[in-house]
Protein backbone atom coordinates (compact mmCIF):
# COMPACT_ATOMS: atom_id res chain seq x y z
CA UNK A 1 0.00 0.00 0.00
CA UNK A 2 2.66 2.95 1.46
CA UNK A 3 4.99 1.69 -1.82
CA UNK A 4 2.55 2.59 -4.20
CA UNK A 5 1.80 5.45 -2.85
CA UNK A 6 4.98 6.74 -2.79
CA UNK A 7 5.51 5.26 -6.48
CA UNK A 8 2.05 7.23 -7.36
CA UNK A 9 3.36 10.38 -5.59
CA UNK A 10 6.78 10.06 -7.86
CA UNK A 11 5.23 9.37 -11.27
CA UNK A 12 2.68 12.07 -10.83
CA UNK A 13 5.31 14.53 -9.64
CA UNK A 14 7.23 13.84 -12.71
CA UNK A 15 4.88 14.17 -15.25
CA UNK A 16 3.70 17.06 -13.25
CA UNK A 17 7.28 18.58 -14.10
CA UNK A 18 7.65 16.88 -17.67
CA UNK A 19 4.24 19.05 -18.50
CA UNK A 20 5.77 22.16 -17.13
CA UNK A 21 9.07 21.94 -19.05
CA UNK A 22 7.07 21.17 -21.96
CA UNK A 23 5.18 24.40 -21.90
CA UNK A 24 8.22 26.18 -20.65
CA UNK A 25 10.37 25.16 -23.89
CA UNK A 26 7.06 26.01 -26.31
CA UNK A 27 6.80 29.69 -24.56
CA UNK A 28 10.59 30.29 -24.55
CA UNK A 29 11.10 29.08 -27.86
CA UNK A 30 7.97 31.41 -29.18
CA UNK A 31 6.49 27.97 -30.42
CA UNK A 32 3.05 29.40 -28.16
CA UNK A 33 2.04 33.22 -28.92
CA UNK A 34 0.59 35.34 -26.25
CA UNK A 35 -2.81 34.03 -28.20
CA UNK A 36 -1.96 30.71 -27.04
CA UNK A 37 -0.88 31.06 -23.63
CA UNK A 38 -3.60 33.52 -22.66
CA UNK A 39 -5.45 30.10 -23.01
CA UNK A 40 -3.25 27.71 -20.52
CA UNK A 41 -3.49 30.53 -18.11
CA UNK A 42 -7.54 30.75 -18.46
CA UNK A 43 -7.54 27.02 -18.87
CA UNK A 44 -5.43 26.63 -15.52
CA UNK A 45 -7.82 29.01 -13.65
CA UNK A 46 -10.98 27.33 -15.16
CA UNK A 47 -9.25 24.03 -13.67
CA UNK A 48 -9.10 26.02 -10.08
CA UNK A 49 -12.94 26.86 -10.48
CA UNK A 50 -13.75 23.52 -11.44
CA UNK A 51 -11.87 22.18 -8.93
CA UNK A 52 -13.22 24.17 -6.34
CA UNK A 53 -16.48 23.65 -7.09
CA UNK A 54 -16.55 19.91 -7.20
CA UNK A 55 -15.72 20.00 -3.68
CA UNK A 56 -19.84 21.10 -2.83
CA UNK A 57 -21.40 19.94 -6.14
CA UNK A 58 -19.50 16.40 -5.96
CA UNK A 59 -18.25 15.51 -2.72
CA UNK A 60 -21.07 17.11 -0.37
CA UNK A 61 -23.30 16.54 -3.74
CA UNK A 62 -25.11 19.46 -3.37
CA UNK A 63 -26.35 22.04 -5.95
CA UNK A 64 -24.63 25.04 -6.16
CA UNK A 65 -25.08 27.24 -9.13
CA UNK A 66 -23.56 30.58 -7.61
CA UNK A 67 -19.68 29.95 -7.28
CA UNK A 68 -19.31 33.15 -10.05
CA UNK A 69 -20.48 34.90 -6.65
CA UNK A 70 -17.62 33.51 -4.99
CA UNK A 71 -14.91 34.03 -7.63
CA UNK A 72 -15.97 37.44 -7.76
CA UNK A 73 -15.79 38.88 -4.10
CA UNK A 74 -12.26 36.68 -3.92
CA UNK A 75 -12.04 39.26 -7.20
CA UNK A 76 -12.06 42.56 -6.51
CA UNK A 77 -11.09 41.77 -2.65
CA UNK A 78 -7.50 40.87 -3.94
CA UNK A 79 -7.25 43.48 -6.79
CA UNK A 80 -8.25 46.04 -4.26
CA UNK A 81 -5.63 44.44 -1.37
CA UNK A 82 -2.99 44.17 -4.59
CA UNK A 83 -4.01 47.77 -5.62
CA UNK A 84 -3.87 49.69 -2.19
CA UNK A 85 -0.51 47.21 -1.60
CA UNK A 86 1.65 48.52 -4.60
CA UNK A 87 -0.01 52.14 -4.05
CA UNK A 88 1.42 52.06 -0.79
CA UNK A 89 5.27 51.84 -1.77
CA UNK A 90 6.31 48.68 -0.46
CA UNK A 91 8.88 47.17 -1.94
CA UNK A 92 7.77 43.68 -2.18
CA UNK A 93 8.64 41.49 -4.97
CA UNK A 94 5.45 40.55 -6.84
CA UNK A 95 4.99 36.96 -6.65
CA UNK A 96 4.49 37.99 -2.63
CA UNK A 97 2.13 40.19 -3.68
CA UNK A 98 0.40 38.20 -5.77
CA UNK A 99 0.37 35.20 -3.35
CA UNK A 100 -0.38 37.73 -0.49
CA UNK A 101 -3.60 38.62 -2.93
CA UNK A 102 -4.57 35.05 -3.56
CA UNK A 103 -4.75 34.99 0.49
CA UNK A 104 -6.84 37.84 1.12
CA UNK A 105 -9.30 37.13 -2.07
CA UNK A 106 -9.43 33.15 -0.86
CA UNK A 107 -9.97 33.74 2.80
CA UNK A 108 -12.94 36.94 2.01
CA UNK A 109 -14.34 34.90 -0.08
CA UNK A 110 -14.63 31.72 1.83
CA UNK A 111 -15.81 34.02 4.74
CA UNK A 112 -18.68 35.05 2.78
CA UNK A 113 -18.83 30.79 1.87
CA UNK A 114 -19.46 30.77 5.75
CA UNK A 115 -22.27 32.97 6.19
CA UNK A 116 -24.12 31.95 3.23
CA UNK A 117 -23.90 28.48 4.00
CA UNK A 118 -24.41 28.52 7.41
CA UNK A 119 -28.02 29.53 7.45
CA UNK A 120 -28.82 28.06 3.73
CA UNK A 121 -27.01 24.49 3.85
CA UNK A 122 -30.45 23.21 5.79
CA UNK A 123 -32.06 23.30 1.86
CA UNK A 124 -30.94 20.66 -0.11
CA UNK A 125 -30.94 20.29 -3.84
CA UNK A 126 -33.28 22.54 -6.07
CA UNK A 127 -34.23 24.52 -3.26
CA UNK A 128 -30.43 25.20 -2.27
CA UNK A 129 -29.55 25.74 -6.10
CA UNK A 130 -32.19 28.69 -6.21
CA UNK A 131 -30.80 30.30 -3.14
CA UNK A 132 -26.98 30.12 -4.08
CA UNK A 133 -28.46 31.86 -7.95
CA UNK A 134 -29.97 34.36 -6.08
CA UNK A 135 -26.91 35.10 -3.93
CA UNK A 136 -24.59 35.53 -6.74
CA UNK A 137 -26.56 37.75 -8.46
CA UNK A 138 -26.81 39.91 -5.62
CA UNK A 139 -23.37 39.71 -5.83
CA UNK A 140 -22.92 41.13 -9.23
CA UNK A 141 -25.57 43.88 -8.83
CA UNK A 142 -23.86 45.04 -5.67
CA UNK A 143 -20.24 45.31 -7.54
CA UNK A 144 -22.48 47.31 -10.49
CA UNK A 145 -23.70 49.68 -8.11
CA UNK A 146 -20.60 49.79 -5.49
CA UNK A 147 -18.42 53.28 -6.46
CA UNK A 148 -15.43 52.26 -4.74
CA UNK A 149 -14.40 49.38 -7.57
CA UNK A 150 -15.53 51.12 -10.18
CA UNK A 151 -18.68 50.26 -10.33
CA UNK A 152 -20.61 49.22 -14.05
CA UNK A 153 -17.33 50.77 -15.55
CA UNK A 154 -15.49 48.01 -13.85
CA UNK A 155 -12.16 47.83 -12.23
CA UNK A 156 -8.95 49.06 -13.97
CA UNK A 157 -5.25 49.41 -13.23
CA UNK A 158 -4.73 46.30 -11.59
CA UNK A 159 -1.13 45.25 -11.87
CA UNK A 160 -0.49 42.02 -13.77
CA UNK A 161 0.67 39.51 -11.53
CA UNK A 162 -0.26 36.45 -13.48
CA UNK A 163 2.33 34.61 -15.57
CA UNK A 164 1.49 31.36 -17.14
CA UNK A 165 4.67 29.91 -15.11
CA UNK A 166 3.28 31.16 -11.57
CA UNK A 167 -0.41 29.84 -12.79
CA UNK A 168 0.83 26.45 -13.13
CA UNK A 169 2.30 25.60 -10.18
CA UNK A 170 -0.50 27.73 -8.39
CA UNK A 171 -2.79 24.92 -9.76
CA UNK A 172 -0.83 22.09 -9.13
CA UNK A 173 -0.80 23.29 -5.54
CA UNK A 174 -4.21 23.62 -5.31
CA UNK A 175 -5.21 20.46 -7.30
CA UNK A 176 -2.83 18.76 -4.52
CA UNK A 177 -4.84 20.18 -1.71
CA UNK A 178 -7.81 19.36 -2.71
CA UNK A 179 -7.16 15.75 -3.39
CA UNK A 180 -5.93 15.12 -0.04
CA UNK A 181 -8.91 16.68 1.02
CA UNK A 182 -11.02 13.59 -0.87
CA UNK A 183 -9.01 11.60 0.95
CA UNK A 184 -8.89 12.89 4.33
CA UNK A 185 -10.87 11.80 7.21
CA UNK A 186 -12.58 15.33 6.81
CA UNK A 187 -13.87 14.23 2.87
CA UNK A 188 -14.66 11.15 3.65
CA UNK A 189 -16.91 12.99 6.22
CA UNK A 190 -18.18 14.97 3.46
CA UNK A 191 -18.69 12.09 0.87
CA UNK A 192 -20.26 9.95 3.73
CA UNK A 193 -23.10 12.84 4.02
CA UNK A 194 -23.54 12.70 0.41
CA UNK A 195 -24.24 8.89 0.19
CA UNK A 196 -26.57 9.57 3.32
CA UNK A 197 -26.94 11.91 5.96
CA UNK A 198 -28.79 9.91 8.35
CA UNK A 199 -26.25 7.11 8.74
CA UNK A 200 -23.46 9.80 8.64
CA UNK A 201 -24.94 11.33 11.45
CA UNK A 202 -25.88 7.88 13.06
CA UNK A 203 -22.03 7.35 12.75
CA UNK A 204 -21.14 10.54 14.98
CA UNK A 205 -20.53 12.67 11.97
CA UNK A 206 -21.33 16.12 12.87
CA UNK A 207 -23.56 16.58 9.24
CA UNK A 208 -24.09 20.44 9.50
CA UNK A 209 -20.35 21.37 10.30
CA UNK A 210 -19.06 19.30 7.79
CA UNK A 211 -21.46 20.76 5.36
CA UNK A 212 -20.81 24.58 6.01
CA UNK A 213 -16.64 23.62 5.84
CA UNK A 214 -17.65 21.92 2.38
CA UNK A 215 -18.77 25.51 1.16
CA UNK A 216 -16.27 27.73 2.99
CA UNK A 217 -13.49 25.20 1.11
CA UNK A 218 -15.20 25.94 -2.17
CA UNK A 219 -15.57 29.62 -1.64
CA UNK A 220 -12.29 29.39 -0.53
CA UNK A 221 -10.46 28.25 -3.65
CA UNK A 222 -13.02 29.88 -6.02
CA UNK A 223 -11.92 33.29 -4.37
CA UNK A 224 -8.37 32.02 -5.07
CA UNK A 225 -9.14 31.29 -9.04
CA UNK A 226 -11.14 34.67 -8.64
CA UNK A 227 -7.47 36.56 -7.94
CA UNK A 228 -5.94 35.03 -10.50
CA UNK A 229 -8.33 35.80 -12.77
CA UNK A 230 -8.29 39.30 -11.31
CA UNK A 231 -4.38 39.80 -11.70
CA UNK A 232 -4.11 38.04 -15.18
CA UNK A 233 -7.07 40.36 -16.95
CA UNK A 234 -5.98 43.40 -15.04
CA UNK A 235 -9.42 44.31 -15.71
CA UNK A 236 -12.53 43.26 -13.71
CA UNK A 237 -16.21 43.70 -14.84
CA UNK A 238 -18.96 42.61 -12.98
CA UNK A 239 -21.25 41.36 -16.25
CA UNK A 240 -18.22 38.69 -16.43
CA UNK A 241 -19.67 36.94 -13.00
CA UNK A 242 -23.03 36.44 -14.47
CA UNK A 243 -25.41 33.49 -14.02
CA UNK A 244 -24.29 31.82 -17.27
CA UNK A 245 -20.57 32.03 -15.79
CA UNK A 246 -21.61 30.14 -13.09
CA UNK A 247 -23.68 27.69 -15.28
CA UNK A 248 -20.30 27.00 -17.64
CA UNK A 249 -18.36 26.09 -14.14
CA UNK A 250 -21.50 23.52 -13.43
CA UNK A 251 -21.39 22.14 -16.62
CA UNK A 252 -17.74 21.30 -16.48
CA UNK A 253 -18.18 19.86 -13.18
CA UNK A 254 -21.02 17.53 -14.18
CA UNK A 255 -19.16 16.76 -17.63
CA UNK A 256 -16.16 15.62 -15.96
CA UNK A 257 -18.04 13.76 -13.56
CA UNK A 258 -19.27 14.59 -10.06
CA UNK A 259 -16.59 13.74 -7.36
CA UNK A 260 -13.60 13.21 -9.87
CA UNK A 261 -11.36 15.60 -9.70
CA UNK A 262 -8.90 14.41 -12.99
CA UNK A 263 -12.69 14.74 -14.85
CA UNK A 264 -12.70 17.95 -13.73
CA UNK A 265 -9.38 18.96 -14.97
CA UNK A 266 -9.82 17.37 -18.20
CA UNK A 267 -13.01 18.55 -19.09
CA UNK A 268 -11.90 22.07 -17.99
CA UNK A 269 -9.26 21.89 -20.63
CA UNK A 270 -12.40 20.38 -22.99
CA UNK A 271 -14.46 23.16 -22.39
CA UNK A 272 -11.98 25.78 -22.53
CA UNK A 273 -10.09 24.82 -25.35
CA UNK A 274 -12.63 24.00 -27.57
CA UNK A 275 -14.79 27.36 -27.76
CA UNK A 276 -11.23 29.03 -28.53
CA UNK A 277 -10.52 26.40 -31.09
CA UNK A 278 -13.88 26.84 -32.92
CA UNK A 279 -13.06 30.49 -33.56
CA UNK A 280 -12.63 29.44 -37.01
CA UNK A 281 -16.09 28.51 -37.46
CA UNK A 282 -17.93 32.10 -36.05
CA UNK A 283 -21.23 31.85 -35.30
CA UNK A 284 -21.72 27.94 -35.49
CA UNK A 285 -19.34 27.65 -32.63
CA UNK A 286 -21.62 28.02 -30.06
CA UNK A 287 -23.55 25.27 -31.57
CA UNK A 288 -20.87 23.27 -31.67
CA UNK A 289 -20.32 23.46 -28.08
CA UNK A 290 -23.58 22.76 -27.38
CA UNK A 291 -24.06 19.63 -29.10
CA UNK A 292 -21.21 18.35 -27.27
CA UNK A 293 -22.62 18.26 -24.35
CA UNK A 294 -25.90 17.28 -25.47
CA UNK A 295 -24.44 13.98 -26.95
CA UNK A 296 -22.47 13.52 -24.08
CA UNK A 297 -25.28 13.68 -21.63
CA UNK A 298 -26.78 11.07 -23.86
CA UNK A 299 -23.82 8.62 -24.01
CA UNK A 300 -22.63 9.19 -20.99
CA UNK A 301 -24.17 10.75 -18.41
CA UNK A 302 -22.15 9.96 -15.50
CA UNK A 303 -19.61 12.13 -17.01
CA UNK A 304 -16.11 11.67 -18.15
CA UNK A 305 -14.77 9.51 -15.52
CA UNK A 306 -18.17 9.20 -13.50
CA UNK A 307 -16.67 9.02 -9.87
CA UNK A 308 -13.64 7.46 -10.17
CA UNK A 309 -10.15 9.40 -10.67
CA UNK A 310 -7.84 8.71 -13.31
CA UNK A 311 -4.46 7.46 -12.33
CA UNK A 312 -1.35 7.81 -14.43
CA UNK A 313 0.08 4.88 -12.26
CA UNK A 314 -2.74 2.11 -13.03
CA UNK A 315 -2.67 4.01 -16.84
CA UNK A 316 1.01 3.83 -17.58
CA UNK A 317 0.91 -0.37 -15.38
CA UNK A 318 -1.85 -1.17 -17.90
CA UNK A 319 0.31 0.08 -21.15
CA UNK A 320 3.29 -1.75 -19.62
CA UNK A 321 1.07 -5.13 -19.42
CA UNK A 322 -0.80 -4.49 -22.89
CA UNK A 323 -3.84 -6.10 -21.14
CA UNK A 324 -7.02 -5.88 -23.19
CA UNK A 325 -8.82 -4.99 -19.99
CA UNK A 326 -8.49 -1.53 -19.81
CA UNK A 327 -11.61 -0.71 -17.73
CA UNK A 328 -9.99 -1.41 -14.45
CA UNK A 329 -11.54 0.82 -12.05
CA UNK A 330 -8.34 2.98 -11.56
CA UNK A 331 -7.43 3.77 -15.19
CA UNK A 332 -10.96 3.31 -16.60
CA UNK A 333 -11.85 4.76 -19.69
CA UNK A 334 -8.22 5.94 -20.38
CA UNK A 335 -7.40 5.41 -23.74
CA UNK B 1 -28.58 0.66 31.19
CA UNK B 2 -31.56 2.76 29.09
CA UNK B 3 -34.63 4.25 30.63
CA UNK B 4 -37.34 6.04 28.30
CA UNK B 5 -39.73 7.72 30.83
CA UNK B 6 -42.63 8.87 29.70
CA UNK B 7 -41.38 9.68 26.04
CA UNK B 8 -44.27 11.35 23.78
CA UNK B 9 -43.07 12.52 19.76
CA UNK B 10 -44.87 14.45 17.38
CA UNK B 11 -44.68 14.72 13.94
CA UNK B 12 -46.17 18.17 13.35
CA UNK B 13 -49.77 17.51 14.48
CA UNK B 14 -49.59 13.75 14.44
CA UNK B 15 -49.24 12.27 17.56
CA UNK B 16 -46.68 9.20 17.01
CA UNK B 17 -45.34 7.99 20.67
CA UNK B 18 -47.99 8.36 23.11
CA UNK B 19 -46.32 8.22 26.30
CA UNK B 20 -44.25 5.13 26.29
CA UNK B 21 -42.27 3.69 29.23
CA UNK B 22 -39.70 1.16 29.17
CA UNK B 23 -36.12 0.30 30.02
CA UNK B 24 -33.01 -2.12 28.62
CA UNK B 25 -30.82 -3.20 31.27
CA UNK B 26 -27.15 -4.35 30.32
CA UNK B 27 -26.58 -7.25 28.61
CA UNK B 28 -30.55 -7.86 27.13
CA UNK B 29 -31.35 -8.47 24.25
CA UNK B 30 -34.86 -6.07 24.47
CA UNK B 31 -37.03 -6.42 21.24
CA UNK B 32 -40.10 -3.74 20.33
CA UNK B 33 -42.29 -5.54 18.57
CA UNK B 34 -45.94 -4.51 16.37
CA UNK B 35 -47.41 -3.53 13.43
CA UNK B 36 -46.48 -1.06 10.59
CA UNK B 37 -47.19 2.45 11.77
CA UNK B 38 -47.03 1.04 16.13
CA UNK B 39 -43.97 3.44 15.92
CA UNK B 40 -40.95 1.36 16.96
CA UNK B 41 -38.37 3.00 13.98
CA UNK B 42 -39.60 6.62 15.86
CA UNK B 43 -38.73 5.35 18.96
CA UNK B 44 -35.40 4.00 18.33
CA UNK B 45 -34.95 7.06 16.12
CA UNK B 46 -35.91 9.52 18.82
CA UNK B 47 -33.41 7.49 20.95
CA UNK B 48 -30.31 8.41 18.94
CA UNK B 49 -31.15 12.09 18.63
CA UNK B 50 -32.49 11.81 14.64
CA UNK B 51 -36.19 12.95 16.20
CA UNK B 52 -36.60 15.39 19.47
CA UNK B 53 -39.31 14.18 21.99
CA UNK B 54 -42.23 16.44 22.61
CA UNK B 55 -42.43 15.16 26.57
CA UNK B 56 -40.63 12.88 28.50
CA UNK B 57 -37.29 11.33 29.39
CA UNK B 58 -34.80 9.80 27.26
CA UNK B 59 -31.71 8.32 29.79
CA UNK B 60 -28.48 6.19 29.16
CA UNK B 61 -26.21 5.13 32.37
CA UNK B 62 -27.87 8.03 33.88
CA UNK B 63 -27.44 10.66 31.59
CA UNK B 64 -30.28 12.55 30.21
CA UNK B 65 -30.20 11.93 26.13
CA UNK B 66 -32.76 14.49 25.40
CA UNK B 67 -30.79 17.61 24.51
CA UNK B 68 -27.89 15.44 23.33
CA UNK B 69 -27.14 16.31 19.65
CA UNK B 70 -27.49 13.11 17.34
CA UNK B 71 -23.75 12.89 16.59
CA UNK B 72 -22.82 12.96 19.65
CA UNK B 73 -25.01 9.56 20.49
CA UNK B 74 -22.52 7.33 19.31
CA UNK B 75 -19.88 8.75 21.71
CA UNK B 76 -21.59 7.84 24.40
CA UNK B 77 -21.78 4.30 23.48
CA UNK B 78 -25.01 3.88 21.64
CA UNK B 79 -24.82 2.86 17.44
CA UNK B 80 -28.03 2.82 15.78
CA UNK B 81 -28.35 0.30 12.58
CA UNK B 82 -31.25 2.01 10.67
CA UNK B 83 -33.76 0.94 8.97
CA UNK B 84 -33.34 -0.02 5.79
CA UNK B 85 -29.71 -0.15 6.06
CA UNK B 86 -28.57 3.07 4.75
CA UNK B 87 -24.79 2.09 4.31
CA UNK B 88 -22.66 4.45 1.97
CA UNK B 89 -23.48 2.68 -1.36
CA UNK B 90 -20.34 4.10 -3.36
CA UNK B 91 -17.70 3.42 -0.94
CA UNK B 92 -16.13 0.20 -0.33
CA UNK B 93 -16.44 -2.12 2.31
CA UNK B 94 -13.74 -1.07 4.41
CA UNK B 95 -14.64 2.61 3.56
CA UNK B 96 -17.66 2.17 5.31
CA UNK B 97 -16.47 0.49 8.32
CA UNK B 98 -14.23 3.30 8.63
CA UNK B 99 -16.58 5.34 8.57
CA UNK B 100 -18.31 3.67 11.67
CA UNK B 101 -15.09 4.28 13.39
CA UNK B 102 -14.70 8.06 12.60
CA UNK B 103 -15.71 8.94 16.16
CA UNK B 104 -12.48 7.17 17.81
CA UNK B 105 -9.09 7.99 17.40
CA UNK B 106 -7.15 5.09 18.76
CA UNK B 107 -5.72 3.59 15.47
CA UNK B 108 -4.51 0.10 16.30
CA UNK B 109 -7.93 -0.75 18.32
CA UNK B 110 -9.79 0.10 15.10
CA UNK B 111 -7.49 -2.49 13.20
CA UNK B 112 -8.28 -4.77 16.13
CA UNK B 113 -12.11 -4.50 15.89
CA UNK B 114 -12.05 -4.65 12.30
CA UNK B 115 -10.65 -8.10 12.58
CA UNK B 116 -13.14 -9.12 14.74
CA UNK B 117 -15.84 -7.68 13.09
CA UNK B 118 -14.22 -9.43 9.72
CA UNK B 119 -14.15 -13.08 12.38
CA UNK B 120 -18.56 -12.38 12.52
CA UNK B 121 -18.71 -11.47 9.19
CA UNK B 122 -16.37 -13.93 6.78
CA UNK B 123 -18.01 -12.42 3.79
CA UNK B 124 -17.43 -9.13 4.27
CA UNK B 125 -13.75 -9.78 4.15
CA UNK B 126 -13.97 -11.42 0.93
CA UNK B 127 -15.66 -8.11 -0.48
CA UNK B 128 -13.81 -5.95 1.38
CA UNK B 129 -12.72 -3.89 -1.62
CA UNK B 130 -16.22 -4.14 -3.05
CA UNK B 131 -18.42 -0.91 -3.59
CA UNK B 132 -20.62 -1.16 -1.12
CA UNK B 133 -23.91 -1.02 -3.07
CA UNK B 134 -23.46 -3.92 -5.55
CA UNK B 135 -23.73 -5.84 -2.27
CA UNK B 136 -26.29 -8.47 -1.98
CA UNK B 137 -29.05 -7.28 0.68
CA UNK B 138 -28.23 -9.94 3.54
CA UNK B 139 -24.46 -8.45 2.98
CA UNK B 140 -25.19 -5.10 3.50
CA UNK B 141 -27.59 -5.87 6.53
CA UNK B 142 -24.00 -7.34 8.02
CA UNK B 143 -22.26 -4.21 6.58
CA UNK B 144 -24.73 -1.87 8.46
CA UNK B 145 -24.52 -4.13 11.48
CA UNK B 146 -20.39 -4.31 10.78
CA UNK B 147 -20.28 -0.36 10.78
CA UNK B 148 -21.95 0.15 13.80
CA UNK B 149 -20.21 -2.29 15.81
CA UNK B 150 -16.88 -0.56 14.65
CA UNK B 151 -18.06 2.95 17.33
CA UNK B 152 -17.67 0.27 19.97
CA UNK B 153 -21.44 0.61 21.00
CA UNK B 154 -22.65 -0.51 24.73
CA UNK B 155 -26.07 -0.35 23.22
CA UNK B 156 -26.88 -1.35 19.41
CA UNK B 157 -30.15 -0.50 18.20
CA UNK B 158 -31.75 -2.49 15.20
CA UNK B 159 -34.13 -1.55 13.46
CA UNK B 160 -35.51 -4.03 11.22
CA UNK B 161 -32.44 -6.29 10.64
CA UNK B 162 -34.82 -8.88 8.33
CA UNK B 163 -36.55 -6.53 6.87
CA UNK B 164 -36.63 -7.68 2.69
CA UNK B 165 -34.11 -10.53 3.73
CA UNK B 166 -34.66 -14.71 2.75
CA UNK B 167 -35.08 -16.81 4.98
CA UNK B 168 -31.92 -18.73 5.78
CA UNK B 169 -30.27 -15.17 5.36
CA UNK B 170 -32.75 -14.17 8.05
CA UNK B 171 -31.54 -17.07 10.53
CA UNK B 172 -27.90 -16.11 9.66
CA UNK B 173 -28.70 -12.34 11.01
CA UNK B 174 -29.92 -13.24 13.88
CA UNK B 175 -27.23 -15.44 14.72
CA UNK B 176 -25.00 -13.08 14.30
CA UNK B 177 -27.17 -10.74 16.51
CA UNK B 178 -27.24 -13.29 19.43
CA UNK B 179 -23.13 -13.27 18.93
CA UNK B 180 -23.03 -9.80 19.08
CA UNK B 181 -24.93 -9.85 22.16
CA UNK B 182 -22.84 -13.02 23.76
CA UNK B 183 -19.77 -10.73 22.82
CA UNK B 184 -21.36 -8.13 25.78
CA UNK B 185 -23.25 -5.44 23.57
CA UNK B 186 -26.43 -5.28 24.73
CA UNK B 187 -29.37 -5.09 22.30
CA UNK B 188 -32.73 -3.01 21.59
CA UNK B 189 -34.16 -4.83 18.46
CA UNK B 190 -37.44 -3.41 16.45
CA UNK B 191 -38.37 -6.15 14.73
CA UNK B 192 -41.77 -7.08 12.39
CA UNK B 193 -40.88 -11.04 12.37
CA UNK B 194 -42.07 -10.90 16.24
CA UNK B 195 -41.51 -14.75 15.92
CA UNK B 196 -37.98 -14.55 15.59
CA UNK B 197 -37.57 -11.52 17.18
CA UNK B 198 -38.82 -13.19 20.67
CA UNK B 199 -36.84 -16.37 20.12
CA UNK B 200 -33.42 -14.67 20.71
CA UNK B 201 -34.47 -11.29 23.34
CA UNK B 202 -34.89 -11.72 26.87
CA UNK B 203 -37.72 -9.83 27.41
CA UNK B 204 -40.39 -7.89 24.56
CA UNK B 205 -42.47 -5.27 24.63
CA UNK B 206 -45.94 -5.04 22.57
CA UNK B 207 -46.60 -1.98 20.39
CA UNK B 208 -49.77 -0.84 19.33
CA UNK B 209 -50.35 2.64 17.53
CA UNK B 210 -48.12 4.51 19.34
CA UNK B 211 -48.78 2.92 23.41
CA UNK B 212 -47.19 -0.19 24.90
CA UNK B 213 -50.07 -2.94 24.87
CA UNK B 214 -48.00 -5.93 26.36
CA UNK B 215 -44.83 -6.12 28.04
CA UNK B 216 -42.92 -9.18 29.43
CA UNK B 217 -40.42 -11.81 29.60
CA UNK B 218 -40.10 -12.82 25.92
CA UNK B 219 -40.94 -16.57 26.42
CA UNK B 220 -44.48 -15.95 27.97
CA UNK B 221 -44.69 -13.20 25.35
CA UNK B 222 -44.26 -16.55 22.79
CA UNK B 223 -47.14 -18.72 24.31
CA UNK B 224 -49.41 -15.73 24.43
CA UNK B 225 -52.74 -16.38 23.00
CA UNK B 226 -53.64 -12.78 22.49
CA UNK B 227 -49.96 -12.23 21.20
CA UNK B 228 -50.23 -15.22 19.27
CA UNK B 229 -53.10 -14.41 17.20
CA UNK B 230 -51.84 -10.44 16.68
CA UNK B 231 -48.44 -11.21 15.82
CA UNK B 232 -47.42 -14.77 15.51
CA UNK B 233 -50.20 -15.80 12.99
CA UNK B 234 -52.20 -18.19 14.72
Amino acid sequence: MDHNKKKAYLVNTIAVVVLYLVFFVLIQTKTMNNYFVGIAIMTCIMIIMAMSLNIVAGFLGEMALGHAGFMAIGAYASASFSMALIDSGLPLPHLVILILAMIVGGIVAGVFGFLIGTPTLRLRGDYLGIVTIGFSEIIRIFFINFGPTGGAAGLKGITRLVNFHNVYWVTIVIAFLIFTLGRSKQGRAIISIREDEIASEAAGIPTTRYKVLAFSLAAFFAGVGGALYAHYQSFLEPSKFGFMFSIEMFVIVVLGGLGSLTGSIISAIVLTVLPEMLRSFAEYRLLVYSLVLIIMMIFRPQGIFGRSEFSLTAFIESLIQRKNIKNSIGGGEAS
Amino acid sequence: MLKVKDLNVHYGKIHAIKGISFEVNEGEIVTLIGANGAGKTTILQTISGLLKPSEGMISFEGENLNKVPAHQIPVMGIAHVPEGRRIFAEMTVFENLQMGAYIRKDKDQIQEDMEKIFLNFPRLKERIKQIAGTLSGGEQQMLAMGRALMTRPKLILLDEPSMGLAPLLVDEIFNMIQTVNDAGTTVLLVEQNANKALHIANRAYVLETGYIKLSGNARDLLVNPEVQQAYLGG
